[in-house]
């Protein structure tokens, strides 16, 4: 005999004005959110676009923990004894590889999408922590390449203010291919954004609504990257680094084929990756996650014996040490942020701090329709607190100086975190991490990180 | 028939690296000429200089010739492969040939020429440079293209213009179809003026400036809301 479920706790007659209790049940199918969505879709007829990364639930590192050391395996002391963070990217061709002081970066995002305040301060920030920050689709602005001492210059497929001058200021190239928050989409900033300087950088006239294309305008192929590759190094006598940047999908192939065309540095950046704006089924249905990206990544240098020429970045919702360890352990020689620095900066923080004196901004996410802790309203140039914006009285809510001293102490905070757990691991350099230190916590997990499942020898999908 | 003139330095693609090549062009001093022979269709040459010399490159050449170029004056006897020009700074690239796809694709600035054909997204991402092709161009010539000028001296493919912002085409032949947000404009006094200086300047000697179309986009996709149809 099946025992029957218990029955809901018998409560009070609702209120004239409550819904029944029957009369709540959620659908799977079609949940408030879904139905909102389609009474939004039919309201104004267009698609969504937003800011942010992709919000649903997805495998990620979370789903792993480490095995640290105990009677088989010898720790580290944890805060005195040495664990080497110094990285090196770029050492296959370039003549210049650029060094690092943390295996930690800061992603491409662009001027236009962020204030000149943010880059400044984002710049700053990579400066004093003894790593290097990234350009965007928009071109090199003067601040940015003030502030920050190694500064790597994105090639995307609009080529906004892409010229040969910023090209020689550049300490290293990054072509971008693709991106995790819209692999095999183009970028998109709109007019409320492009302010005379950004549409002047961008050779576009003010206000309109800024479709960066989806593919390169002067190459295709895998075959024809070789020759680009090629091109920007002789225009830049083999000196700096070249980085291929991919939105995870096809991620062994895609890996493969941008080593076969030269490059000496691999971005993947991971389904959970962020963008100042977007179409919201690109974010949400789109690529894969950061977490099988970076095993499958690894994997396919190691089969085409590139893993010791070739280093790997990984990105994509990474927030903390234990993000990059893992990230580590499986095999990225380094990371690079975005959100999180943002985040760190002021980006969804209740309060904006000017003339010294704190200010509420409730009620300007609330005009914008959200609250401090949920905004992905970067799209509509209307950032409550001066970050992604360029409303000069907005802009003006983010002080660079003190933006940059909380980017320094986040990035701190994530070193000390991440060489904590390697030092635990027993590791004097935090590349030594591998996955030989990670178990999953859930099958899916197991599965697409290539890990066993914790408490068991079981990796899914792995011949025994 | 290859025609060069005297040069103050020669340098044979037969006996050295592109870097070599590359690395005596970027050295040449402002004012002086530079040969380049036997490139058998070599890629990447004569990338990324700014210096105020003259080069030209004696036979057919590769991919992304001229590429990033911010100065020097590039003349080809010869047939160019993909993206000759691309990322133009200043300067000037002439070719006396045809042309493969990409040609001039994202010139912010200088001067292409193309005495042949060019092929498929001629004057792609244009970003106002300005693209000038005796013959024919191929499809989606002039896509995104954002500043500048691309005209043509023969015939257009399909999708002209797709997505255009700010450049202007001028195409003396006929056109296969416009492409999304492109449109045929009135020519005006001005456009006729430009035309006849920019014929004047490539050498072209077919082009009635008088009787070209101007293409223009009709900016109905500028902000999203056009979006509404997906015309895109």
């Amino acid at each position: 005999m099946t025992e029957m479920l218990p029955r809901p706790t018998a409560r009070a007659e609702p209120a004239a004005d409550e819904i029944p209790a029957d009369g709540r049940r959620r659908s799977h199918t079609f949940p408030p959110e879904s139905i909102a969505q389609i009474q939004r879709m039919a309201e104004e007829g267009h698609y969504e676009i937003r800011g942010w990364g992709a919000k649903r639930a997805l495998p990620s590192f979370d789903d792993l923990t480490f095995l640290t050391a105990s009677i088989s395996r010898y720790p580290l002391e944890g805060y005195r004894e040495k664990c080497e963070t110094r990285t090196v990217l770029g050492s296959r061709f370039a003549s210049k590889p650029i060094e690092l002081d943390i295996p930690i970066t800061i992603a491409g995002m662009s001027f236009g999408s962020l204030s000149a305040a943010a880059k400044t301060a984002l710049g700053t920030a990579a400066t004093a922590v003894g790593t290097s920050t990234t350009t965007g689709d928009g071109g090199m602005s003067t601040e940015e390449r003030a502030a920050s001492q190694l500064l790597v210059y994105q090639c995307l497929p609009s080529r906004y203010g892409f010229n040969l001058a910023d090209l020689r200021k550049a300490d290293a190239i990054e072509i971008v291919v693709g991106q995790g928050a819209k692999p095999g989409g183009g970028g998109m900033l709109l007019g409320q954004k492009v302010s005379d300087r950004v549409a002047g950088m961008r050779t576009l006239p003010p206000g309109v609504d800024q479709r960066s294309a989806s593919r390169h305008p002067d190459w295709v192929g895998p075959d024809d990257l070789r020759i680009k590759i090629e091109e920007l190094r002789e225009a830049t006598s083999w000196e700096k680094p070249v980085y291929v940047k991919l939105g995870a999908t096809r991620v062994t192939n895609d890996v493969k084929l941008a080593v076969a065309a030269g490059a000496d540095v691999v971005v993947v950046d991971g389904m959970q990756g962020g963008t100042g704006a977007t179409q919201d089924v690109f974010l949400e249905n789109a690529g894969i996650p950061t977490l099988p990206a970076v095993r499958q990544a690894a994997a396919a240098l190691r089969e085409i014996e590139m893993e010791d020429q070739v280093q790997l970045v990984v990105s994509g919702g990474i927030r903390s040490g234990s993000d990059v360890a893992k990230a580590l352990a499986l095999g990225a020689d380094a990371v690079s942020l975005g959100v999180a620095p943002l985040v760190a900066l002021g980006c969804n923080s209740r309060t904006y701090q000017r003339d010294g004196i704190s200010h509420d901004a409730t009620e300007d996410y609330r005009a914008l329709g959200t609250e401090p802790g949920h905004c992905h309203k970067m799209h509509t140039g209307q950032c409550p607190v001066g970050i992604a914006t360029q409303d000069p009285e907005l802009e003006a809510r983010l002080d660079a100086a003190a933006g940059a001293r909380r980017v320094i102490n986040y990035l701190k905070s994530v070193t000390m975190e991440l060489t904590t757990l390697a030092r635990a691991c027993g590791k004097s350099d935090v590349h030594n991490l591998e996955p030989e230190d990670l178990v999953a916590l859930t099958v899916e997990a197991a599965a697409m990180a290539g890990v066993p499942l914790a408490g068991t020898n079981w990796i899914p999908g792995e011949q025994r | 028939m290859v025609q060069v003139t005297e040069a103050d330095t020669v340098l044979n693609c037969a006996e050295l690296s592109t870097r070599e090549v590359n690395a005596a062009l970027a050295e040449l001093p402002d004012g002086t000429h530079a040969r380049i022979t036997e490139p058998w269709g070599r890629h990447n040459l004569a990338v990324g200089l700014s210096n105020s010399c003259t080069i030209e490159i004696a036979g057919n050449a590769g991919y992304f010739i001229g590429g990033l170029g911010a100065g020097p004056a590039i003349t080809v006897h010869g047939f160019v492969g993909w993206s000759v020009g691309e990322n133009l700074m200043s300067g000037s690239i002439t070719v006396h040939g045809n042309a493969s796809e990409c040609a001039g694709a994202s010139a912010h600035g200088g001067r292409l020429v193309i005495h042949g054909d060019a092929s498929a997204r001629a004057g792609i991402s244009l970003k106002g440079g300005t693209v000038l092709v005796g013959g024919d161009v191929g499809h989606m010539s002039g896509f995104m293209a954002q500043a500048g000028v691309l005209l043509v001296g023969g015939d257009a493919g399909d999708a002209l213009g797709d997505s255009l912002y700010e450049t202007v085409i001028y195409v003396a032949g006929r056109i296969a179809s416009l492409g999304a947000d492109a449109r045929i404009e009135e020519l005006t006094a001005d456009d006729v003026l430009t035309v006849k200086r920019l014929v004047d300047k490539a050498g072209f000697d077919h082009i009635d400036p008088e009787n070209v179309k101007r293409v223009a986009s009709a900016k109905q996709l500028y902000n999203f809301d056009a979006l509404k149809d997906q015309k895109y």
